[in-house]
């Protein structure tokens, strides 16, 4: 094993890391707001790489222009899923977690199902999008263009996110609402109104997540499962309750998953993400950032 | 009131008895394979699913990892048979006790962890294990261990003319997880446990051990899920590390539990009763066609019962007792 090696799986895991970070960053905002781990999360990765590659078949739109509809269409997926699913199993008055583990785990079957149905199990890949395939080489590191593109976009999509939450009135009103539900109805928010977009929101960030990905990773009825794990694991690794502690706990597990996988069998890569996890939570039980 | 939970306890017993003694006459009247086949997985989810909620509703640890503890059951005496000769029913009992011993060494670090966290880390150690069965040659890696049938005896616990010993093996299975719950509801444990699950400091300052209290649900829930899952590896006489350790087993194991009622006795029973046989018929008629149907039946079924009922099918029941009663 040359440096080079070492650097070069380093380099392309800090990419793949700041695309995790992207993933995960929807599901930290939406539990940050109101408590739910959406179990459906990769499926919304999964719905979004869809509408990228039937964009790219039926319109000839790449999926580096499509991203922004993507977003946008998984913006109102999002907004509408809260709507006619997740209002209702707030409602619960015991047991609350496991009716949204739950729910959001039945959704994330017929989300499936639906995905199985219409566009049957196979898997589906883009051949000839602009940057899919490329690579360019800098100081004799080969990166791959469409995580290269997938982490620029990371890191915009964090900036903005920032400056939204902390500049503009929606984003106080999602911090207030996040503080306390009850408080903020006196002072004429909406709670369920928020909520509706928060979950917009999160859908709208693994909608820009979904369409880079889409540009070099098979596209098939189940490739959610995967991410979702990894993205679930991002979150409690930078804590729950911080949307920043999910980028930094997704530039830890791609550069943890990279360095095992030059230690041990590619087949056993998540297995050092795992480790780092509960090595994580045993000296600190809220995660890195966590306030809950 | 003493009086009333005195005679609640006693209904439950005879209703125990009552619906055991009409599983039991079951197969009388049921010679479908099929259809005994479909019991027989209904019994024993409404068994892992009832050792599931001991450690998960009881005590209010939620595991979404107990696939680990299934898989390790399967897998012990799996190996022991087809590596050592070692009759399953040794098996059973090793892969119950290392199971066990495991889910209070790994009790020790994780059960420090609160809410999700200690969710999270349930599902990663029990992912960690999947991985490494999946490449343990010895134990047959991805492809899984056969498991050759000997002769068909209750000594080698292996039948291939009739599923009806399984049949039995599974209803026992599931009284004795159900007796065992119906006993600790009311012991001590049962006590501490409902105590640290409403509200830990408050226990704590009252005297209760929460942790030793959590330590012990776990290691009770781990052996009785780990005997299911050898019942499991003699029952399909084929395991792989996708089939019994996977994340998704983990779910289905704690699902009847949640739908069918947490923390109560009958909410696994219930929960399997009606999850198991329309997942199962869903799967065989209109499954079939490969394209996903019987996923948006069952998905949509989780999402109602979880939306429309909350505390879970039972609910239904209990509201309709206390309206009688008025």
């Amino acid at each position: 094993m040359t440096t080079a090696t070492i650097i070069q799986s380093l380099a392309s895991g800090l990419l793949m890391g700041l695309l995790y970070g992207l993933i995960a960053a929807g599901l930290a905002l939406i539990f940050g707001l109101m408590d739910v781990v959406n179990f459906a999360h990769g499926e919304f990765l999964m719905i979004a790489m869809y509408t990228t590659f039937f964009l790219f078949v039926f319109f000839a739109i790449d999926p580096l222009l499509a991203a922004p509809f993507v977003a946008a269409a998984l913006l109102v997926f999002g907004a509408v899923i809260y709507i006619l699913v997740i209002r209702f199993a707030m409602r619960a008055r015991s047991n609350v977690g496991m009716v949204q583990i739950f729910a959001t785990f039945g959704l994330a079957i017929v989300m499936r199902g639906l995905a199985q149905f219409f566009f049957t199990p196979d898997y589906r890949s883009i051949n000839t999008s602009w940057l899919g395939g490329q690579t360019i080489s800098i100081g004799g590191v080969f990166l791959p263009v469409p995580q290269l593109v997938g982490a620029a976009v990371s890191l915009a999509a964090f900036t903005a996110l920032f400056f939204f939450i902390k500049k503009t009135d929606f984003g106080r009103a999602l911090e207030a609402t996040r503080e306390d539900a009850g408080a903020v109805a006196l002072v004429g928010i909406d709670k369920n109104r928020v909520f509706a977009v928060g979950w917009g929101l999160g859908a709208a960030l693994v909608g820009l997540a979904g369409a880079i990905m889409a540009m070099f990773f098979y596209i098939y009825p189940d490739v959610g499962a995967s991410f979702a794990l990894i993205a679930y694991v991002t979150v409690a690794l930078g804590g729950f309750g911080s949307v920043f502690g999910a980028f930094a706990g997704g530039i830890i597990v791609g550069l943890v998953e990279a360095t095992t996988a030059l230690v041990l069998p590619p087949s056993l890569k998540a297995v050092g993400i795992y480790a780092v996890y509960l090595l994580v939570v045993f000296i600190r039980p809220r995660g890195l950032f966590g306030s809950i | 009131m003493d009086n009333s939970f005195a005679q609640r306890r006693r209904r439950d017993l005879i209703l125990a008895a009552v619906l055991t003694c009409l599983a039991a006459l079951a197969p009388v009247f049921i010679k479908d394979v099929y259809v005994q086949n479909i019991l027989i997985l209904t019994l024993m989810y409404a068994a892992l699913s009832q050792a599931w909620n001991i450690l998960g509703g009881y005590c209010g640890q939620i595991s979404l990892g107990h696939a680990l503890y299934f898989g390790l059951g399967a897998y012990t005496t799996a190996l022991l048979f087809t590596k050592f000769g070692v009759l399953p029913w040794f098996g059973m009992l090793t892969g119950g006790l290392i199971s066990a011993l495991i889910a209070l060494a790994l009790g020790y670090p994780t059960f420090r962890l609160k809410g999700h966290y200690f969710v999270i880390a349930t599902i990663v150690i029990a992912e960690i294990a999947y991985l490494l069965f999946l490449n343990w040659d010895w134990a047959g890696a991805a492809l899984g261990i056969d498991i050759p049938v000997r002769s068909d005896s209750w000594a080698t616990f292996q039948f291939t003319r009739s599923k009806l010993p399984y049949f039995y093996f599974a209803l026992a299975l599931c009284c004795a997880v159900w007796l065992v719950t119906f006993w600790l509801e009311n012991s001590k444990w049962g006590f501490w446990w409902r105590a640290v699950k409403d509200n830990p400091e408050a226990a704590e300052s009252l005297g209760v051990v929460v942790f030793n209290s959590k330590m012990g649900a776990a290691a009770v829930s781990a052996f009785f899920t780990a005997v299911g899952g050898a019942f499991y590896a003699q029952f399909v006489s084929y395991i792989d590390p996708e089939s019994v350790m996977s994340f998704h087993f983990s779910l289905l194991m704690a699902l009847p539990a949640v739908l069918g009622g947490i923390g109560t006795l009958w909410g696994p029973v219930l929960g399997a009763a009606i999850l198991i046989p329309v997942t199962e018929l869903t799967r065989s008629f209109i499954g079939g066609s490969g394209r996903g149907v019987d996923l948006i039946v069952y998905g949509s079924l989780i999402v109602l019962i979880a939306l429309a009922r909350p505390e879970g099918v039972l609910g239904l029941f209990s509201r309709r007792r206390k309206g009688g009663a008025r």
